[in-house]
């Protein structure tokens, strides 16, 4: 009480004190909101002529779509006078499957397998459940295979599949429960031994059962096992996609790493899709659109056979890059799994195979 | 840890004098061995020189392994500049908020008795004891496109994860105790007896905040500030869950430096990452000089 009298009195000065302090933090508030702006509103006014598109990958595809989404841009701003910006994020397929379901926004989806866009159909919606019929070759640019990537000179031996299951191979292979391209490493070994077997499914999940026994570190992603084989030297032999194995050899060296192709393996699809409700909500569908044909185009197409990946029409592709893939007997998913739906449930799912097989691996050791 | 340098000259210098004194044994509780001493001093060392010193210095060295353009290069990619700049900005974000929890708490905590109030102090240390996985997951929980809020989320066309909303987030979430932690501690050590007389003189509330709780209390608040900052610009984990990787978008820089490694550009990647590495070296050093500087106003009952 006693004070409030030299308050009031001093207010006459206290316009003095704050015109002095005033500006000094007027100052900072203006200097902080012109740094949080700086660092907002650039991507922000790019974005008012140009378009953004986001794809949404699986792991090896890293150096394709930089080379392909260059080249759609520049064919993009030609055809339109728009700017197009693609923006990638790479992983394990199912773990990327299973962000688009949380609801990252991806224009379109290029993952490793059918399965995987199934999921994010089924889970989310975002997508119709027909996807794959929507495009040629069940929504497939480009396919590939799988194959044995070995130390240089193959000190193991290694020649198939069955060598893998021996005692004292190290095999890498990333996790089935995350990544695409391990899918199709499991499913290339499981339709060897069917076939050597006769279609004894017992002795297919044997082998496969053994092979996993071998597996020291199981990665997250294609790119995770790569660099733990390659990188960080762990490992007698890497399963790889194809373009990864050929990727790893041009990066690292061809005198330190040989590509064996097994007497058997898979026609890996990986498939692309647009997802409807994304592209709706951010009125991207004709662009993203166009992305998609101009995989299925000539200057793509070429494209994929340089980056290692089988194009769905060669005859857009250089020679030379067709004559660098090795000839191996294939079979498909639909002729030997009956289709990813069912290898999915039967294979992948909680408590399916894989599970028995690791866990009993797991168990063993 | 500054009487420490001081004192080494002293027994170094006094060790020659020493020889005609030794009946004086003052403290026989602490006579190891001269062998004892320096096994324990090497470990220690060697200890940190193999796990701390060693992977700084090979960070560096990657960095640089190609030369200064090289190194410089690595930051003309537009990708990099997008993630460190949206690193600054998570950090310019949760920083303050987390300043004003901080205090608001450890106010709270310390000068105040109410219902629950040791139910408050542990849940501040939550983020400390949890996997930041598990800190990033519950984002998804609540408000991915299948969570809690998803659906409400959708509707009113917000995003919040695998945007800059939800990176900051889980950020604010990991780095909560940091600023807090610090102060509850000094704050109690404090008292209330300023504040109480303060408030006898007739100062009001926000007053006496101002004017006594703050000053008494800004070199423990600056180190919370830096080590929460520090963390806001490292967090890898619960960021990794919640951000959906597209570069150039949201993509910070601890999760760039993973894709570069990824993608088999090892300098870029220790060039980010030397950048990381600096901004700890800063942060500690800063750290260093205000326990030397201001070591009493720290409050000597801290935690960790």
């Amino acid at each position: 009480m006693l004070l409030r009298p030299i308050a009031v009195r001093s207010t006459p000065a206290r316009p003095a004190v704050h015109c002095a302090a005033a500006p000094a933090a007027a100052r900072l508030a203006a200097l902080l909101v012109l740094g949080v702006g700086l660092i907002c509103g650039l991507p922000a006014a790019a974005r008012a002529q140009a378009v953004t598109l986001v794809n949404v990958s699986y792991d090896p595809t890293r150096e394709l779509y930089r080379a392909v989404n260059d080249a759609f841009a520049k064919e993009w701003q030609a055809k339109t006078g728009q700017k197009v910006t693609i923006r990638t994020s790479h992983g394990g397929s199912g773990r990327q499957a299973r962000s688009v379901i949380d609801g990252l926004d991806a224009d379109v989806v290029t993952l490793a397998l059918a399965g995987d866009i199934d999921a994010i159909a089924r889970e989310s919606k975002r997508l119709p459940a027909d996807w794959q019929t929507r495009l040629p070759n069940n929504s497939s640019p480009y396919t590939s295979t799988i194959v044995l990537l070995v130390r240089k000179g193959n000190p193991k031996g290694i020649k198939d599949w069955d060598d893998l299951a021996k005692p004292g191979v190290q095999v890498i292979t990333p996790n089935p429960k995350t990544s695409g391209g391990a899918r199709w490493n499991y499913l290339a070994a499981w339709a060897f031994e069917l076939d050597r077997s006769g279609g004894d499914a017992g002795k297919a999940k044997a082998l496969v059962a053994a092979i996993f026994r071998n597996v020291p570190v199981l990665d997250t992603g294609a790119r995770g096992s790569t660099t733990t084989f390659v990188q960080r030297g762990l490992g007698d032999v890497l399963v790889a996609w194809e373009n990864e194995a050929f990727l790893a050899k041009q990066e690292f060296g061809a005198d330190r790493f040989d590509i064996v192709y097994p007497s058997l393996s898979i026609v890996a699809e990986p498939p692309v899709a647009l997802v409807d409700q994304v592209v709706d909500k951010r009125g991207t569908r004709a662009v993203a659109q166009a992305y998609l044909a101009f995989l299925y185009g000539p200057a793509a197409q070429r494209l994929i056979a340089s980056h290692f990946y089988r194009p769905f029409r060669p005859e857009h592709a250089a020679p030379e890059d067709l004559a660098r893939f090795g000839k191996t007997r294939l079979v498909t998913i639909d002729g030997v799994f009956g289709g990813w739906a069912k290898a999915q449930a039967e294979h992948f799912a909680d408590g399916a195979v894989f599970d028995q097989i690791y866990q009993a691996g797991a168990q063993g050791r | 840890m500054s009487d420490q340098p001081a004192a080494l000259p002293d027994e170094g210098s006094g060790r020659p004098a020493a020889r005609p004194t030794p009946v004086i044994r003052p403290r026989p509780t602490v006579d190891e061995t001269r062998a004892t001493k320096a096994i324990l001093i090497g470990t220690a060392v060697a200890f940190l020189a193999l796990f701390v010193v060693l992977p700084l210095i090979a960070v560096f060295a990657e960095a640089f392994r190609r030369g200064v353009d090289h190194y410089l290069e690595s930051f003309a990619d537009p990708d990099t500049q997008a993630a460190i700049r949206l690193t600054l900005t998570v950090a310019a974000i949760a920083v303050p908020l987390n300043l004003v929890f901080g205090i608001c708490a450890a106010w709270a905590i310390a000068k105040f008795e109410f219902p629950g109030k040791s139910l408050l102090t542990t849940l501040i240390d939550l983020p400390f004891s949890v996997s930041p996985v598990v800190s990033g997951l519950v984002f998804v929980l609540l408000f991915g496109a299948q969570g809690y809020f998803g659906k409400w989320l959708a509707a009113h066309d917000l995003q919040i994860v695998f945007a800059v909303p939800g990176i900051v987030l889980a950020t604010v979430f990991v780095t909560f105790p940091f600023v807090a932690r610090e102060l509850i501690p000094l704050m109690q050590e404090q008292g209330t007896a300023e504040e109480e007389a303060a408030l006898t003189l007739g100062a009001s509330g926000l007053r006496t905040f101002l004017t006594v709780t703050l000053p008494n209390t800004k070199w423990a608040l600056l180190y919370g500030v830096l080590l929460c900052n520090a963390r806001a610009m490292g967090e890898f984990g619960a960021v990794s869950v919640v951000s959906g990787h597209v570069r150039g978008l949201t993509n910070t820089m601890p999760l760039h430096v993973e894709i570069l490694y990824n993608e088999y550009n090892f300098v870029a990647a220790f060039a980010v990452a030397s950048l990381l590495a600096g901004l700890a070296l800063v942060t500690l050093l800063a750290k260093s000089v205000l326990e030397w500087r201001y070591g009493d106003a720290l409050g000597r009952t801290r935690l960790y």
